[in-house]
Formats: C-alpha cells, structure tokens, sequence
C-alpha cells in the first residue's frame, strides 16, 4: 500500500540528497515527494509518499529519522489529515468545445487558467483521487501535457498522540 | 576575542576535543592546514603511505580505544582514497572524523584540480557530512562532527573544508553547546517494556542471548554478563561481539552464523527465547531467514530503531542504550538454572570438538588453524589481535578465544581485505602499552603493505602474522565448495615477506613447521622489536563449519572426518 510521511528537516545544502540517497540505496519505492517552506523559517516540510508492499513504512520512517537534518517524521497514512494535490492539465479543445469543459471542470472545482486557440490549461486542486478523477475525464479529449505537484498534507485538528518507535518496530511480517 | 585562521581553527577544535593523534597525507588543498600543524605539538601527526591507510588507522584507534579516530587528507583522490575505510567505518558503527581539504569556495563545481565532490560521494557511508565554505562556520561544524560521531549508533563523519577556509581569519569561538535539532535524546527505558521482557525471560525454559557489538560500543560487559548468570542463559556472539562476554565463561558459546560454532547455531534454532542484545542479525547471522530461529519469541534491544524489525521480526523491541537497559532490567530478573538446556547444548559442544581441527594430526605440514591457536597460547590470549578478511580472520575468531571487549579489530560488515595492518598502526598509537599482533592473509596484506614504512617510521613494536598459503583463500574455499573447483583467479605469487620485512629494517622469521610456531611466536615477543613471520601453511584448507549464503542456519557443511580435498562434500 502507499503510506504517507510528513518530515520537517533542516533546510541545507545537500538534505534533499541524502533523503533520495537513502530511498535509492534501500530501494525504497517513492511514489512522490514535496518540499517546500514552514511555518519555521530554517525548516521545510516534505510530504513523501512511498509504496511500502516490499519495505515497511516504519522502516522508511526509522531510516529518515537517523538523518542528521532530519527533525521529525511522522507517518500521517492512518490518521485524518487535510491532503493536496495541484495539477496543470493542457487539453485538446476548439473553442466550440469550451463551455462543455468548463462545466465538467466546475464539478471538480477546477477552472481553466489560460486559452489558446486548439487548447486550454486547467488548474485543479484536491485530494490525488479528486485530481486522478478528472484526469481520467479528460484523456478521451486529449491532454496534451501534464504537470502535478505531488501530495502535501497536514494533519486535521488536535494532533492525535503517536505510537513510539518502540510500538511500530514490533509485530512486522516477514 | 582572538583572530584566528581557519587552519588553526581546526586545530585548536581537535585539541580540545581531545585528539592527540591524527593519520594523514598533506596536498595542496590541505597545505594551509598543514602548515598550522607545527603550531600544535600536543597533535602527533602519522604519515601514512596511503590515504586508505589512514582511514583504516583512525578506525583501528577509534575501535581499541573507544575514542574518536581521525584522518586527514587532501582533495580529489587524497578523498576518494579515504572512501574504502569510511565505508567500513560506516559498517562497523566505529566513531571516526575525516577532514578533507577541498578547492578554494570560488572554484567549486568547476572541474578545478584535484576536486572531487567528496560530500556527494560520501554521504551513503557517513552517518553525516558536511562542506564549509565560510570560516565562520567551521568550529561549529567541527563540533557536531565530534559529537555526532560518538553519539547514538556510532559512526564516521566526514568535513570538508575549502583551500580559501582554512586561509581565512575571524574571531573563534568555541561553541561550548551543540545544537541539532535533529538529534534524537533517548528516552528513559520503558518500565512495561523491561516488564514484559522480565516475564520472558521468566517463563522460558530454552533461552539465550544473541550479543553483538552493541555490548561493546555501549560497555555493557558486565552487565551482559550479570544478566546471563543470573538467568542462567547461555550467551553467543557475533564476529564483532567477540570480547564482549569471556569466552571462556560456561555459559559461553562462541560465535554464531556462517562459520560460527554449529552448537550455537544448533541453539539458535532450538531456543524457545532469543535475546538479541546490540545486534542487527546480519544475514552473515542469520543464514535463510525463511526457517531462522522458528521456534523462539525475540527479543530487541538495539540503539538504532533501523535495525529493528529489518531482516527479523520481534515480539519485543527496546531501542535504547544497552548498558542502560541491561542494568534496569537485572533487578527485574531471577535466578533461574538451565541445567537441561545447557546439557542439550553442552552435548552439540563435545561433538564439535571432536570434529576440532586442534585433534587433527598436522603430519609435517602447517594448518593455518594450528598457528593461530598457538598465538594464542603463547601470548596468553592476552593481545590486541586485528585481523583482516578471509580464513584467516574467521580462524582467528575460532581459535584465539577473546575474553575482554575491544582485544579483537576486524572488518565485519564491510570485510576490507587490508584493513588488518593500518588498523593495528592505529590500534598500536592508540594503546603502545598493549601487544598488538596483526594476522592477515597473503592476498590482504599485500593490498596495504606499503604501511610497513608507516609502523617504521613511528617505530612502533608490532607482531605480524601472515598466514600465507598463495591462495586468496575464502575465495578459492567458494570455489572449492560451489563452482567445482575452477579456481579462476585465486592463486596469487606473494614476494618472500622476509625480505619485504627486512627491506623495512624489521625482523623476520618463516615457519614451515608446527613445532616452529610457539618459539617463534615466543622469540619476537621478547624482542621489543617489529617483526613478522611467514607462516607457510597448507594451500587448499576449508573454514568448517560453514552455512552457506542464504542457506538453514542448522544445515552446516561440517569439516570431514579425513581430511583431504576429494572428500570434502558440499
């Protein structure tokens, strides 16, 4: 399954290495990777999403925790949290055609950022189900480029206490 | 507040940090710092003949002496030279500082002369690296180094400081705290988890403990040892556990795994408990992990939470420091005895020994298991022994029974042929009290020979064995064992050692008889002086017993009856 681990580290030189680094070299299988400012100046956040079918998600986590610019790592996967995904969509469509994707694309909340004479940029933001979901809508009209920029996310009101390491180390099946 | 350079920065950092000795190459790079060096006598500086062998030498000193070990090179290949005995620093969790010099701040990226992107190389085999292009930087920088090294699960850490650094002036401070966010504080120990493994402990009537270097790096002898007669639990160690519990004690079993004793293996798998104390079950350890220990609860206790519930999965995890744990939990625990259990096991020792090689008549020829077991009888087992990667190395573990932590050096993890000689230089520097012996093979000690300059340069009163059997060994055992005897590349010319060790104005002596090995042993010891011996032993010996990789810890290719290489079966 795909797990989701938010991290805030140091923001210096080389982090972003050493956190590919260590994913490459346990052959930890990213699925995406944000990172971007804090509340903190110094510290960014990164939401990593991983496919954790051959690795435990507390492996990943206990690895990411030994790195020196590594602050805190938290698995948020089963826990309610607020998630966000945006994508740049360009699709095929003739000026005849775009008061019909703009109804589409109003039902997910997404609107249509740039015009051009054979094609439109849609903006869409929202969960990765909600933007997999219109993506899937428009490919039998052509989308002709793509761009997403991975999965943030924050968890929802009072922070629910964590398991310690201690808890998540046992009970994995080999 | 006083203006200082950078180079002398780095100096003054490592003097209060407490380094008194570091190994090292000068180079353009690194020339400014240098060049400071002769202002801070209290630092020795040994020149080694190759960076490798620096890295290898702060290694041996870190590991003999519990303290941090550092190398100093320059940039480009004086660094990527560094590379091999960081990675096995890295492996072996050994705590070890590398200072580079690196090409002026303005020249990075460029392709300059002698730059190599060492933190870029490096950051898979450090525990953490850093670059510094601003002098402001640099006591801080060195600080965290020192204290990252030594905290946690130890390891190495590299700086890499620019040309125009170590030349620049300011104002040095030295930062009397050190602040990393990132740093994890261990917890207190957890009562409920002492209790549930107390209750463990309690209730099973097939024990033992499974300890490895964690016993070592955390001091945790004695309280190893306090747990395990209490309880009454047999305790077997890993390569790099070896010192960490007396071998001679009765609830010792030796090593484990690949070529451990098949007792201790036999145990592994008959335990209804398994106590796994400062251990990360190497497959090395563990063999198939498939059919590994099937019948027994597990017990973690492991400073790095990584470890834990990577290759084995365990009912009890502790991740903490093992002293600590170890202490609180004895008060927890009490006395019991496992009279049947110990005789079930004690039964699998008595078979083992009969299968000894030391019962095996020698007939004129020389068995590398021979001369090692009688090192060990005429030094009293009481050397710091290193020995470097090969038959040789799990001979030594075998037959030099080690009773205190930290009298055995040697490359586990990463198995660096050449590590053996450097590291006992270091080892050497770091204890000129101990006896220090060096056992290697003739493949690896050529690989790093060159330090024979070294040793003699700083004068240093070594014993080297070379156990040398013009073959590289293991390799050629694989061979034997797994791809019918095409011995492809493994028989290797070695020059005469004696006159290698003459040419260096060290003592020299070949041994081509058992009867030879004692006197000889016994006449360089006495000597005061360097020295080393040829050992002429038997081509085509075999390690027993052995699982092979991936294979059921209990399914051992053990050492035939007679020994002669048409009936040994795979």
């Amino acid at each position: 399954m795909r797990h989701t681990l938010v991290a805030r580290v140091q923001d210096q030189p080389g982090v972003l290495h050493r956190i590919i680094s260590l994913f490459r070299r346990r052959a930890f299988n990213v699925d995406s990777l944000t990172v971007g400012g804090s509340e903190e100046p110094g510290i960014s956040r990164m939401t990593i999403v991983v496919e954790t079918d051959r690795v435990p998600a507390y492996l990943v986590e206990a690895n990411l925790r030994k790195l020196v610019p590594v602050i805190e790592v938290r698995d948020v996967t089963h826990i309610s949290t607020v998630s966000r995904d945006l994508a740049l969509i360009r699709v095929k469509c003739g000026a005849t055609e775009r008061s019909e994707i703009n109804d589409l694309i109003s039902i997910f909340r997404g609107k249509i950022v740039d015009v051009a004479a054979d094609s439109v940029i849609v903006e869409v933001t929202g969960d990765v189900k909600k933007v997999d979901g219109l993506v899937d809508l428009l490919r039998p009209r052509g989308v002709l480029e793509m761009v997403r920029t991975g999965k943030v996310a924050m968890v929802r009101g009072a922070e629910a206490p964590e398991d310690s390491e201690e808890e998540l180390a046992v009970g994995w099946r080999h | 507040m006083k203006k200082m350079t950078g180079a002398q920065i780095l100096w003054e950092c490592l003097v209060r940090e407490g380094v008194t000795t570091v190994f090292g190459y000068p180079g353009g790079t690194i020339l400014p710092a240098y060049d400071a060096l002769l202002d801070f006598p209290s630092i020795h500086h040994v020149l080694v003949r190759h960076e490798q062998g620096a890295a290898h030498m702060a290694d041996g000193y870190a590991r003999v002496s519990g303290k941090v070990g550092v190398a100093v090179a320059t940039s480009g290949p004086g660094a990527t030279n560094l590379v091999t005995g960081i990675a096995t620093a890295m492996m072996d969790s050994v705590p070890t500082v590398f200072i580079t010099g690196q090409v002026g701040s303005k020249l990075l990226g460029s392709d300059a002369f002698q730059e190599a992107d060492i933190t870029g190389i490096t950051v898979p085999i450090t525990k953490h690296n850093s670059l510094v292009t601003d002098v402001k930087d640099l006591a801080r920088t060195l600080r965290e180094a020192f204290c990252i090294a030594r905290s946690g699960r130890p390891g190495p850490v590299l700086v890499d400081i620019c040309k125009d650094v170590q030349q620049a002036k300011t104002d040095f401070e030295w930062p009397e705290t050190v602040f990393l966010p990132g740093r994890k504080v261990l917890p207190p120990v957890k009562p409920e988890k002492l209790k549930a493994v107390a209750e463990l402990i309690a209730e099973a009537e097939r024990p033992l403990i499974l300890a490895g270097h964690g016993v070592i790096e955390s001091g945790a002898s004695a309280a190893l040892m306090a747990v395990a007669e209490r309880t009454g639990t047999p305790v077997a160690l890993t390569l790099l556990g070896l010192g960490g519990f007396p071998r001679s004690h009765p609830l010792c079993l030796g090593m484990m795994g690949m070529h451990g004793e098949a007792f201790a293996n036999k145990a592994i798998q008959e335990a209804d408990l398994l106590l796994a104390f400062g251990m990360r079950f190497d497959d090395r350890v563990t063999g198939n992990l498939k059919t590994y220990a099937p019948k027994s609860k597990k017990v973690h206790v492991e400073i790095d939470g990584s470890e834990v519930g990577k290759n084995v999965a365990v009912d009890v995890a502790i991740i903490n420091d093992l002293r600590t744990v170890l202490e609180a939990l004895l008060p927890l625990v009490s006395d019991k005895k496992h009279e049947a259990w110990l005789e079930e096991i004690g039964h699998g020792q008595g078979e083992t020994r009969s299968r000894d090689i030391q019962h095996e008549p020698h007939e004129d020829r020389l068995l590398a298991p021979h001369v090692i077991n009688d090192i060990w009888r005429a030094t009293s087992g009481g050397a710091v022994v290193v020995s470097d990667v090969g038959q040789h190395q799990m001979f030594e573990a075998q037959y030099y029974p080690h009773e205190k932590p930290r009298t055995l050096l040697t490359s586990g993890g990463l198995g660096t042929m050449g590590f053996a000689l450097p590291a006992a230089i270091g080892a050497k520097m770091a204890r000129p009290d101990a006896e220090v012996w060096v056992i290697a093979g003739d493949g690896g000690f050529q690989m790093t020979q060159a330090e024979l300059s070294t040793l003699m340069q700083e004068k240093l009163d070594i014993k080297i064995a070379v156990i040398n059997n013009g073959f590289l060994g293991m390799v050629r055992q694989w061979q034997e064992f797994f791809y019918d005897k095409r011995y492809a590349a493994t028989p290797i010319l070695s020059p005469d050692f004696t006159m290698i060790a003459a040419a260096h104005g060290m003592d020299a002596h070949r041994v081509t008889k058992r009867e030879e090995v004692i006197p000889t042993v016994q006449k360089v010891r006495g000597s005061g002086r360097p020295a080393l011996i040829d050992f002429r032993v038997v081509a085509e010996e075999s390690v027993y017993p052995m699982v092979p990789a991936g294979a059921d810890l209990h399914e051992m290719i053990r050492r035939p009856k007679r020994r002669h290489p048409s009936e040994v079966s795979a």
